[in-house]
């Protein structure tokens, strides 16, 4: 059998990179994608210990999630659509009007 | 039991010119120039008659209670006080009058010879500005001397006193638009000021030592002080009380101010400088002879001052040429015969002199006001001459005037000037001496006048020559019945019938005296002054008939001693220069004082401190106040920069903070959970 340690390294793995690809891209529509990566990286650990427990709720969790993820991909875009409206722009470091 | 009416109403004699004065002051201007002489002049006749009246109704008394006290109403109420003299006094004021035989006198003087000149006023004053003016004070004079004369107090008699001198300002500086009329008020106030505070000074020692100011009661004071004649008090109650009288009379020290009153109109000169005003002195120490008996050295003093001012100003009256100033010279110098009188003791016949003073020298006065008016305003008597063809009038009562007061028989002068030097030879003989020659230079010095304007060769002006004219009668008339005054008003005082009217007032001395002089030696003296007289008008005949030209010549050869005379000593020079400049400079001193430091340092001083105190609280306001609030407020926005740069506004910086804290968070827990 595959050991467990090996989802987990693969969650943490694909996590940090959602997490960098958050952090350094410029593009907001690579951002919500970095953040779907991050969502599914948390899917893969929760499935991971459901398996490693047999317990259901982790599945079930992340059936949760996926459903979530899907309705925040929405909104995320429906936000980006609107500012691209105002703004002409999808890079983040030019969405600085809360700045002081 | 009420008194008859004229006496009853004695207030009113004074009322009745009041109540014009008031009249003119409230509605003179728009009068016509008829009814402010019918209201003024009005005025003064009915007080005459009411004063006619209250004559008649007195002398109906018999001789010994000639004395009647009206009082109107208390005007200082009384305090009671102990005297230094032991006395219990009480200090009243009333508004009260007193008549008796030497009040009768004077009011009858006083209203008849006013009301005189009054009438003459109406002709003289006719083309004049200020009518109304001139009329209200005129009343307003009239009121006060009244007052004076029938006051029952010596406050009273003080308040017309000083009434009289306001009212001789007034009219002095008549035409005040002249600067030379103004500064005479102004000098003829501010001398007799001087003698007004002698005057006070010497009321309140009386009232200090006496304990009362009537006189009806001073004389039972005296009794009850058991003062001895000569005390100290007395005389120097006395003194003040002549010191008064120099002011007002124009007597040496403070005669300065008579000459330059001329600066006045000629009727003002008549009444207030030769008939009236200045015999106020005269009349307040006649009315005070019970004071001045008792002090020996006072009367030396009045005596030698009324001697000494009657040569003094007869040898100033010798040299003038102005006709106005001739007769002021003139007046003070009769004056100074008047205060001789009462020197002596012989106060009847200084107010017999001042009768008969009154009646020549308001017509001499008149009639030089006469012979200005036909002179078109000329009064120097080096432009006059041969006048008495064209203004026969006044050239006639003007001859009985002088002769008059050279002291020819049978006119009044000779009388009254007479019993003067008789009683005077009886106390001293270098006092007559003295007197004996001032009625020679009087003589001469008022013939010079009548010469130099009257007779000689006409050196009269072709301008003033065209408007030589009489007078109208409104002027003449009175001129005319002074001048009979002037005849008979003498024959009063034939067998001392004048000094038996005035006994009740003045009696107790004369007594003494009375019989003391042999009718040799009476009749002696007479002829003495008859003749200096006669040589005095002799020598004015030879010296501006005969020989014109020898004034001059004498002029010349003693030049020095001639124009010391003329500029009269130079006392008004003196005077000038030790009292007046001192005092202006003394105000000048006080003035700077206030401008500068009062001024200055407190008033505009204060005001720099109140400023400069504003502009610091300014600044602190400024910098200190609003500087804090600034301050903290720049503290915030320091405070606020690292904060600020917090917010950048980029997302992707947010969440690295977020993510760096979760991290810590993570390790946090797994170091703690650890072991």
């Amino acid at each position: 059998m595959i050991p467990t340690t090996h989802y987990l390294y693969l969650s943490l793995a694909l996590f940090t990179i959602g997490i960098v690809g958050v952090l350094t891209r410029r593009n907001v529509i690579v951002m919500l994608m970095s953040i779907e990566l991050i969502l599914n990286a948390v899917n893969i650990n929760l499935v991971a210990f459901s398996r490693a427990y047999g317990a259901v709720a982790g599945q079930v969790f992340a059936i949760f999630i996926i459903t979530d993820a899907a309705a925040e991909a929405a909104v995320g875009l429906g936000i980006i659509l609107a500012f691209f409206r105002n703004r002409e722009t999808v890079l983040a470091d030019e969405m600085d009007l809360l700045k002081w | 039991m009420s008194a008859p009416y004229f006496l009853e109403h004695i207030w009113l004699i004074p009322l009745f010119p009041l109540a014009g004065a008031a009249l003119m002051l409230f509605f003179g201007r728009r009068l016509p120039k008829p009814a402010i002489s019918t209201i003024c002049v009005g005025s003064v006749l009915v007080s005459f008659i009411y004063a006619l009246g209250a004559a008649v109704t007195l002398c109906s008394w018999p001789a010994e209670s000639r004395s009647f006290e009206k009082i109107l109403f208390q005007w200082i109420p009384a305090g009671a006080y102990h005297t230094s003299a032991g006395l219990l006094g009480h200090f009243t004021a009333d508004w009260g009058f007193l008549l008796d035989p030497l009040s009768v006198v004077m009011v009858l003087i006083v209203t008849g010879v006013g009301l005189l000149i009054h009438i003459y006023s109406v002709g003289y004053m006719a083309h004049e500005g200020g009518y109304y003016r001139f009329f209200g004070y005129m009343n307003l004079f009239m009121f006060s001397m009244l007052m004076l004369v029938l006051a029952n107090n010596l406050l009273l008699l003080f308040v017309g006193w000083e009434g009289v001198g306001t009212c001789s300002y007034l009219l002095i500086g008549f035409y005040f638009h002249r600067k030379s009329a103004s500064d005479a008020g102004k000098k003829a106030f501010i001398v007799n000021r001087i003698g007004d505070a002698g005057f006070l000074l010497g009321i309140f020692l009386i009232s200090a030592t006496l304990g009362t100011i009537r006189f009806t009661e001073i004389p039972a004071a005296l009794l009850a002080g058991h003062f001895a004649i000569g005390a100290g008090v007395l005389t120097a109650a006395t003194l003040l009380l002549f010191v008064g009288a120099t002011g007002k009379s124009a007597q040496i020290p403070l005669y300065v101010w008579l000459p330059d009153a001329m600066e006045g109109p000629t009727p003002v000169s008549a009444l207030i400088h030769a008939a009236t005003m200045v015999t106020a002195g005269v009349y307040m120490v006649v009315r005070n002879n019970g004071l001045f008996r008792m002090a020996p050295f006072t009367m030396e003093v009045v005596a030698v001052i009324g001697a000494a001012t009657a040569l003094y100003a007869a040898t100033m009256g010798l040299v003038q040429n102005d006709i106005k100033k001739v007769l002021a010279y003139s007046t003070i110098s009769q004056l100074g015969y008047m205060f001789l009188a009462c020197g002596v003791g012989a106060f009847a016949a200084g107010i017999f002199h001042v009768m008969t003073h009154a009646f020549f020298k308001a017509l001499l006065f008149l009639g030089a006001g006469s012979v200005i008016h036909a002179m078109s305003g000329e009064q120097d008597m080096r432009k006059m001459g041969a006048l008495f063809r064209k203004i026969p009038v006044t050239y006639r009562t003007m001859l009985v005037a002088t002769l008059a007061i050279a002291g020819m028989p049978p006119l009044a002068g000779f009388f009254s000037k007479d019993e003067i030097l008789g009683r005077t030879f009886g106390v001293n003989h270098l006092l007559w001496f003295v007197g004996w020659i001032t009625a020679g230079l009087t003589a001469f010095y008022m013939f010079r006048l009548l010469f130099l304007t009257f007779h000689g060769h006409s050196r009269v002006s072709h301008e003033a020559e065209h408007h030589l004219h009489e007078s109208p009668s409104t002027m003449t008339v009175p001129l005319m019945i002074l001048a009979l005054l002037s005849i008979v008003g003498g024959w009063v005082g034939i067998g001392g019938r004048f000094e038996k009217f005035l006994d009740p007032v003045v009696g107790r001395g004369a007594a003494v005296t009375e019989g003391a002089m042999a009718p040799t030696t009476e009749y002696t003296l007479m002829l003495a002054s008859v003749i200096v007289g006669l040589a005095g008008i002799a020598v004015a005949w030879q010296m501006y008939i005969r020989n014109t030209a020898l004034p001059g010549r004498i002029a010349a050869s003693c030049g020095a001693l001639y124009r010391l005379v003329y500029n009269k000593y130079y006392v008004d020079e003196i005077y000038d220069a030790v009292f007046v400049n001192r005092t202006k400079d003394l105000a000048n001193t006080l003035w700077a004082f206030d401008a500068g430091v009062i001024d200055g340092a407190g008033v505009n001083g204060v005001g720099f401190l109140t400023r400069l105190i504003a502009r610091i609280s300014m600044w602190g306001d400024t910098w200190i106040v609003d500087g804090s609030v600034r301050v903290s407020s720049r503290l915030v926005w320091v405070l606020s920069f690292p904060v600020r740069l917090l917010q950048t506004g980029l997302l992707q910086s947010y969440l690295l903070v977020m993510v760096v804290g979760i991290l810590g968070l993570f390790g946090y827990y797994i170091f703690l959970f650890r072991h």
